[in-house]
């Protein structure tokens, strides 16, 4: 599978009153063409950071790209110049939001907000935009798209707001939609309804996907393959279904436990196991495993030294001394 | 933008009595600057030395001043000069303080703080003293006290629109036109300025009231409009040394100024009470 997006070593600095503090460190992460990519972390983690890294969207300053490359279509984002930037985004790469009550401009009909991105890249306007536009609302899954067109965004529920984004985001067919927790403010029956358009890209389009969640329920449904984020670093790397199954790094195993069971019964099952503790502060980070002061089986190795990463089986990456080794 | 999120599907629109009265009062107003000298009784030059300071009578319905012209066709035929003074002031402070406003909140950094600066300076100068100083060096004109006043009002609306555009910057749907591949430029005139219209709206309105005003108060000091042309201001200011025989040749010019000021002023808060969700609840 050719990539399409391979970011390379990726750290990214913080410029903050009290010092300079590296936000994401060492990353590393490739998305495969037509292949769904969910990036899983708590808050904090720099799951965000690096999806806006790979837009540069980050203001810099105080944001800067202290070392690495991302790899797109044969340039650097990491060193292209402004006006590179400006013709992929929007163009090449697709980003969707997670606040659709706020990302739509709210003097604005609906369509024409969509019609823009074509006039941008694509040189279209007038009736073969608005033609465009009612393709790509039905392509959403939007009902009645001639109608939604001349809509303003106040007329409309947050899941159809969020469907106007995505068709933003796929407006000039992009090779990459960069999904930035896309369904985090949506209720239960919508997000699997957006999840259902993220599969069907994959499907029928071929399309890849940087999805961006704190969400395992999101990462089962949706992905083909999976990182953790844990204190700015990857831990761990996997395809979906050994994730799952074969968890190594224990804050993956974590997060995973951490989910509710529906099935299990309600008088039997106990307390919800969480994980202990907190993220540290960027300012606070342990000179070893970001990991290691919540760790149930830290050992004095991981406070002092950063593991190595190993692959443990094809495609799963662990980067833990003391890993969990399939049951 | 989360009040307009939150409204229902139409917002319900009462009958704005502020909008309404301003706006009447303004049209009316506008109707007698176009068409002030033709509805006038008399020639607004025409002197009827009979008439000298009479008080208002069936001929004269204002009046007449020192050297007997009718002053009610001299207020229908001056209604032009203040009203144009005061809409042409505005319409250049506004252009200027948009485009000095959005560009320093828009682009910040170093263009903000030398915009900023700038704007500092033009306060400190008083609109008075810069009338004088245009009039000394150009000699007094209609021009010259718009400049003056225009250039008192750059700093009040380029604050204004430079905080609004602040607020605006940190909407997620400016941030996603950046997404999308947009310039700078475009995201100001596309996502950003639209949605500061209402504020620059109001305020323009609020200013005009205030330039009739200063306006006035500069012709009444000789700095505009020369007389014999029948300016409000000026007319006041020749009006001055007969104040205690003839009290009526003051009355009718600063009723009028008082009037206009308050059409301004009435229809300013009828389009904030509009515009300004904050003002909705009453």
């Amino acid at each position: 599978m050719d990539d399409v997006l391979a970011i390379e070593g990726l750290t990214v600095e913080l410029d903050l009153s009290r010092g300079r503090f590296a936000a994401v460190r060492d990353v590393s992460l490739t998305v495969g063409r037509g292949e769904i990519v969910a990036l899983v972390g708590e808050s904090g983690s720099g799951k965000s950071m690096t999806a806006l890294a790979v837009m540069r969207l980050l203001p810099e300053p105080p944001a800067l790209i202290a070392a690495g490359a991302i790899r797109f279509r044969d340039k650097d984002l990491a060193s292209a110049p402004e006006d590179v930037l400006a013709g992929i985004r929007g163009d090449r790469i697709g980003m969707i939001f997670q606040e659709p009550m706020t990302s739509l401009n709210p003097s604005m009909r609906a369509g024409p907000q969509v019609a823009e991105v074509l006039a941008l890249h694509k040189g279209l306007d007038g009736k073969a935009a608005r033609k465009r536009v009612e393709e790509l609302f039905a392509r959403v899954r939007i009902p009645d798209p001639a109608r939604r067109f001349d809509d303003y965004p106040h007329q409309m529920s947050g899941g159809m707001r969020q469907r106007v984004m995505i068709a933003m985001a796929i407006a000039c067919d992009p090779d990459l939609v960069v999904a930035d927790e896309p369904t985090t403010a949506l209720d239960v029956t919508t997000q699997a309804q957006i999840l259902d358009i993220f599969r069907a890209f994959r499907d029928e389009d071929g399309r890849s996907t940087l999805l961006i969640t704190h969400d395992l329920a999101v990462v089962a449904e949706t992905a083909d393959r999976v990182a953790v984020m844990y204190g700015g670093r990857i831990v761990e790397t996997a395809p979906v279904e050994r994730l799952f199954e074969a968890a190594a790094h224990p804050y993956t195993r974590g997060l995973i436990a951490s989910i509710p069971n529906p099935d299990e019964d309600i008088e039997t099952r106990g307390r919800l196991t969480e994980i202990a503790g907190a993220v540290p502060a960027l300012w606070a980070m342990p000179k070893g495993c970001a990991f290691s002061p919540r760790c149930p089986r830290a050992t004095p190795r991981c406070a002092d030294e950063q593991p190595s990463s190993e692959t443990i089986a094809p495609g799963h990456v662990v980067a833990c001394w003391n890993r969990e080794d399939a049951r | 933008m989360a009040d307009i999120a939150a409204a229902p599907r139409r917002r319900r629109r009462r009958p704005n009595l502020h909008l309404l009265v301003g706006g009447s009062l303004l049209g009316l107003f506008v109707a007698l600057a176009v068409l002030g000298p033709t509805l006038a009784p008399y020639d607004p030059m025409a002197q009827d030395l009979f008439a000298t300071m009479e008080p208002p009578t069936a001929a004269h319905w204002l009046g007449a001043d020192q050297v007997g012209r009718d002053i009610l066709s001299r207020i229908m035929a001056g209604t032009r000069y203040t009203l144009s003074i005061a809409l042409a002031s505005v319409a250049a402070a506004a252009l200027i303080g948009v485009a000095l406003g959005s560009i320093a909140g828009h682009f910040g950094g170093r263009v903000d703080r030398a915009v900023t600066g700038f704007v500092d300076l033009l306060l400190t100068i008083p609109n008075l003293v810069l009338a004088i100083a245009i009039a000394s060096a150009v000699g007094s004109s209609p021009t010259g006290l718009t400049v003056a006043i225009a250039a008192s009002f750059v700093p009040s609306i380029a604050r204004l629109v430079r905080s609004r555009v602040l607020e605006l910057r940190e909407e997620d749907f400016v941030n996603a036109a950046v997404t999308i591949g947009m310039s700078p430029w475009r995201v100001l005139a596309r996502h950003v300025l639209p949605n500061a219209i209402s504020v620059i709206v109001v305020e323009t309105s609020l200013l005009a009231g205030q330039a009739v005003l200063v306006g006035s108060a500069l012709g009444f000091l000789g700095l505009g409009v020369q007389p014999p042309a029948p300016e409000w201001g000026a007319m006041l200011g020749a009006s001055r040394e007969a104040l205690e025989i003839a009290p009526h040749l003051v009355m009718a010019p600063g009723l009028a100024i008082s009037l206009l000021v308050f059409a301004f002023n009435t229809f300013g808060d009828g389009l904030r009470d509009r515009f300004d969700p904050n003002m909705q609840q009453r």
